[in-house]
């Protein structure tokens, strides 16, 4: 097994326990959390990409994964943000009660 | 493969399982600061130091953080009656579980067509990074600056408290 | 006229330019039926515009008929003048419908045998009209009244001028409706509508037989048109075909279709044994039996038989006879003496005319068997005169008695009636045959000096020497009742207006006068009718056996008068008082009152029969169509009850069933929609790990 493989098999279960996060709690904080796991694991995966791949002078993937940091930085602001104000409408953040969409 | 690599990946990973599995959320946001420290200090091995520190400013020093605040804020009853997991959490699990099985499968299956290159660690500077950000990058970097500014203040109005009179 | 060329039978000469009077014969017919349309369009209230018009129509016809009889006579002497002795004969013929190769011919004749009914007709009926606008003056239904009469007019008129069978059929029809109609002009009486019914069916019988006839006159001669220069119906070159022909029993098809031809004439001119509706005709107005039934329609019988004569005659050898005119003459003589004896003994003063019509009827037959056109003829046009005159005579009577019609409820109307009385008591001699001065004589006499040189059998003659006896003692059974002896009625009888009494004279006029042109010395009618001219000869008298005849009919007239005077004359029994005969001779005088009893024997045969057959026709209509209607209609029920099911059940049921179904899955599907984010997160997730694992699975090397 190479050193990328491992890098990437890492990623990957990291992805999957972000994944089971999102999908099996019920406060909504913790599907964020999550999420940022996620995106961590994909950030992993480009530095892991761009240390092992062809052209690392190209910087591709460091820039890749700093703007991915930085989006999700404003993204887990505004998802934060929003926890907050559904909190402040509907006293709770459990996921399993809000089923207004409900069709 | 070396025992550093396993030993980061070890943290790391008990880390992530720690912030989805405790019941106390703050508990969670903590082991989710362990994770993001273990994925920091895998950059550096990755010889990324400025993704590493990058990563310890803004997700260490600012999102942990916004998840405490936001956990703190948040706080209405602290466990909830029917426990922290969701009703049907087998089905997710098992999709998450198909997701790595998944994955991995495709990362075993390329084993032999994966373009490794085992040579020496790229130099990179900061130097470079400036360059890069400021020349070939310099889009991204403008569009990230207004979407962080348009995030910042979409924040703050979702989180504002609303006027008195339009409740 | 005198310069225009002719058109002869037998010779084919093409036709050349006519007199127009002959191009213009069907003016005659056309008049009075345009006025008949005319009136039909009229309100009721218009009485006096609807006589003109059918007086007015009609005199026009006697002015063209009298122009077409001089024709007639001009054409006559011109070829007496050229020495060419074919009988005169001009046609006018057309086609009517082209079937193929067939043709339809219609067309009118103008000979001496049209001339004289043409004018017999439309004057006979002119006075009739003019009668019956003061007989009918008081009916509220004057108006229909002429344009029936008018209607009447225009058909007999038309079978008068026939020269197509055809046209001649559709014209007797015409006058069998149209005397249906008047016979049962006063419907809402349950006894003239029968009557009309009776009229009708009896005459349809004789009817079925002409047809009959016709068609086959047509299919074995290809044409129905008497005269067409050679190639008409009546002319040798047919008959000849028709008698090569033969049909059952011995006879030629030229026989057979003379006997089915005759039993139509024998229903309109009620012969034996279709005789029954004249005497109930008699439910009709006055004028309506003068003119129908007197003079006539009844005629139309006898002319008609004059017409095909030569198909009766056909195959005759020189001075014998065919069976067609054998059966014709045994009909008639049998009818005479049959419709004499009823007329005895009968009270109502129309039934006696009325069978004195039939027994009349019966010498014209018997006279045309055995005499030949001439005879039958002569006897044809005096008996019109003078039975009109007995009947309108009759009419007046019943008009001033007030509408009674039984003879045993009047009596010395000869001093309240002294013009009625004067006119019937011709009418009446002329009737009888008395000799000499009255043309019923030499007509009469005429029809007995056939029969005494018939070579088939006497029998005949002896039957109507004995019918002349019965006529003479009938009729002055009736004068005596009706007009001698003292008054039995209720109201007080009057005379009649001049409007009816002039016709009266006119017609009694003619009824003496005419035997002029038929008596032996100057035989100017049967020289007319055989295209000769006849000279004023006594010596005409000198034919042996003639003055024997003319003595023993003067001496049965007498004998006949005698009997009726010493038993009736100046007596007036009461109306409930047996007759005199009646209690001699009770049975046989109720046989003779009670008709024979022929109508019963119809009732009891035909009538029944047909009854019973109604029967059975109503109950196949009711069960066996009416069952299948009602089968039908039983199957449309189950039908639409089997539709019904399976539209609600099936149809219905299956389309809610889908519906229900699609609702289900649409909930079952809704189900998907929880509202909850980490559900749409799932979805995600197994989505892309699905999408993957086919991705890394097709790129498998």
């Amino acid at each position: 097994m190479n050193p990328l493989a491992g890098y990437l098999l890492v990623a990957a279960l990291l992805f999957a326990i972000g994944l089971a996060g999102a999908l099996t709690r019920r406060n909504a904080i913790l599907v964020l959390i999550g999420i940022e796991l996620m995106l961590n694991a994909a950030n992993l995966n480009l530095i892991a990409f761009w240390r092992y791949g062809p052209h690392p002078e190209a910087l591709t993937g460091m820039m890749f994964a700093i703007f991915s940091i930085a989006v999700a930085a404003a993204e887990a602001a505004v998802g934060l943000g929003l926890v907050i104000s559904i909190h402040r409408h509907a006293k709770t953040t459990d996921l399993d009660a809000m089923n207004r969409m409900k069709g | 493969m070396s025992v550093v690599f396993y030993l980061l990946a070890g943290l790391t990973v008990a880390g992530g399982l720690a912030a989805v599995l405790l019941k106390n959320t703050v508990h969670c946001a903590l082991a989710l600061t362990v994770a993001f420290a273990g994925l920091a200090l895998l950059f550096l091995s990755l010889d990324a130091q400025f993704a590493g520190f990058a990563q310890i400013l803004v997700y260490i020093g600012a999102v942990a953080i916004l998840v405490v605040f936001a956990i703190l804020l948040t706080r209405g009853s602290e466990t909830p009656k029917d426990g922290v997991y969701s009703r049907h959490w087998i089905s997710g699990l098992v999709i998450a579980a198909g997701v790595f099985a998944v994955f991995g499968w495709a990362v075993l299956q390329s084993l032999g067509g994966l373009p490794v290159r085992t040579g020496p660690a790229p130099t990179v500077t900061v130097l470079d990074i400036g360059n890069a950000l400021m020349g070939r990058y310099v889009l991204p970097l403008e569009i990230v600056a207004l979407l962080l500014t348009a995030a910042l203040i979409g924040a703050v109005i979702v989180a504002m408290h609303e006027k008195e009179g339009a409740k | 006229m005198q310069g225009d060329l002719l058109i002869l039978s037998g010779v084919n000469a093409p036709p050349p330019v006519q007199a127009w009077i002959v191009r213009w014969l069907w003016l005659i017919p056309a008049l009075p039926i345009i006025a008949s349309g005319l009136i039909s369009l009229l309100k009721q209230p218009r009485r006096r515009l609807s006589a003109w018009l059918a007086i007015g129509s009609l005199s026009s016809s006697l002015l063209l008929s009298l122009i077409a009889f001089g024709q007639a006579l001009s054409t006559r002497d011109l070829l007496l003048h050229f020495g060419i002795n074919p009988l005169a004969r001009e046609t006018v013929n057309f086609t009517w419908i082209q079937f193929g190769s067939t043709n339809v011919d219609l067309g009118w004749v103008l000979d001496p045998l049209s001339a004289v009914m043409l004018v017999m007709v439309t004057l006979v009926g002119l006075l009739i009209f003019i009668y019956s606008t003061g007989y009918m003056a008081h009916d509220e239904n004057f108006t229909r009244f002429f344009c029936f009469l008018s209607l009447f007019a225009g058909a007999m008129l038309g079978v008068v001028i026939a020269n197509s069978l055809l046209l001649l059929f559709m014209c007797w029809e015409l006058v069998g409706l149209t005397s249906y109609l008047l016979i049962g002009f006063w419907y809402q009486k349950p006894a003239a509508a029968a009557a009309a019914k009776k009229a009708f069916l009896t005459t349809r019988v004789g009817d079925v037989f002409f047809l009959l006839g016709i068609v086959w006159l047509f299919a074995q001669t290809g044409t129905l048109l008497f005269y067409n220069g050679g190639a008409g119906s009546m002319e040798p070159l047919a008959l000849g075909g028709l008698l090569a022909q033969h049909a059952a029993w011995g006879l030629t098809a030229a026989g057979a279709i003379g006997l089915l031809i005759f039993a139509g004439a024998a229903g309109k001119s009620g012969q034996l044994p279709l005789h029954v509706w004249l005497p109930d005709a008699m439910e009709g107005p006055t004028p309506v039996s003068a003119l129908i039934h007197a003079a006539t329609m009844v005629a139309a019988g006898v002319y008609l038989i004059a017409r095909v004569y030569p198909l009766m005659q056909a195959g005759a050898l020189a001075g014998g006879t065919t069976t067609a005119l054998t059966v014709v003459t045994w009909v008639g003589a049998s009818t005479a003496v049959f419709a004499a004896l009823i007329a005895v003994a009968q009270n109502d003063i129309k039934r006696i005319l009325a069978y004195s019509t039939i027994s009349q009827l019966g010498y014209m037959m018997a006279g045309l068997g055995m005499g030949g056109v001439a005879v039958g003829m002569f006897h044809l046009i005096t008996h019109a005169f003078f039975k009109a005159l007995l009947f309108m005579g009759a009419g007046s009577v019943i008009h001033g008695c007030h509408d009674e019609q039984d003879i045993r409820r009047m009596g010395g109307l000869k001093a309240d009636m002294p013009l009625t009385f004067v006119t019937y008591a011709i009418g009446m001699l002329a009737l009888c045959g008395f000799p000499l001065l009255f043309s019923g004589f030499w007509s009469k006499d005429g029809i007995l000096e056939a029969a005494q040189h018939w070579s088939v059998a006497k029998a005949p003659f002896y039957m109507l020497v004995f019918g002349a006896l019965l006529t003479a003692f009938y009729m002055t059974r009736q004068v005596g009742y009706v007009f001698f002896g003292h008054y039995r009625g209720t109201k007080h009888a009057h005379e009649s207006p001049k409007v009816m009494t002039i016709p009266l004279a006119i017609l009694a006029f003619f009824a003496m006068a005419l035997g002029l042109i038929g008596t032996p010395a100057w035989p100017w009618f049967k020289a007319f009718l055989d295209g000769k001219a006849a000279g004023f000869d006594l010596h005409g008298f000198a034919e042996p056996g003639l003055m024997a005849l003319m003595g023993t009919s003067t001496v049965v007239v007498f004998v006949g008068l005698g009997l009726g005077w010493w038993l009736y004359f100046g007596k007036s029994p009461k109306p409930q008082e047996p007759d005199v005969l009646e209690a001699a001779v009770p049975l046989p005088w109720g046989w003779l009152r009670d008709r024979l009893y022929v109508d019963e024997l119809y009732g009891a045969t035909v009538i029944a029969f047909y009854a019973w057959w109604a029967r059975v026709a109503d109950w196949l209509d009711r069960r066996v169509w009416g069952g299948a209607v009602s089968g039908v209609a039983w199957a449309f029920r189950g039908w639409a009850h089997l539709n019904r099911f399976l539209d609600t059940r099936v149809v219905d049921g299956s389309f809610d069933k889908g519906c229900e179904e699609l609702s289900v899955g649409g909930g079952l599907l809704s189900r998907v929609q929880t509202g909850r984010v980490q559900t749409y997160l799932r979805l995600l997730a197994l989505a892309v790990v699905a999408l993957v694992a086919f991705l890394i699975w097709s790129s498998r090397a």
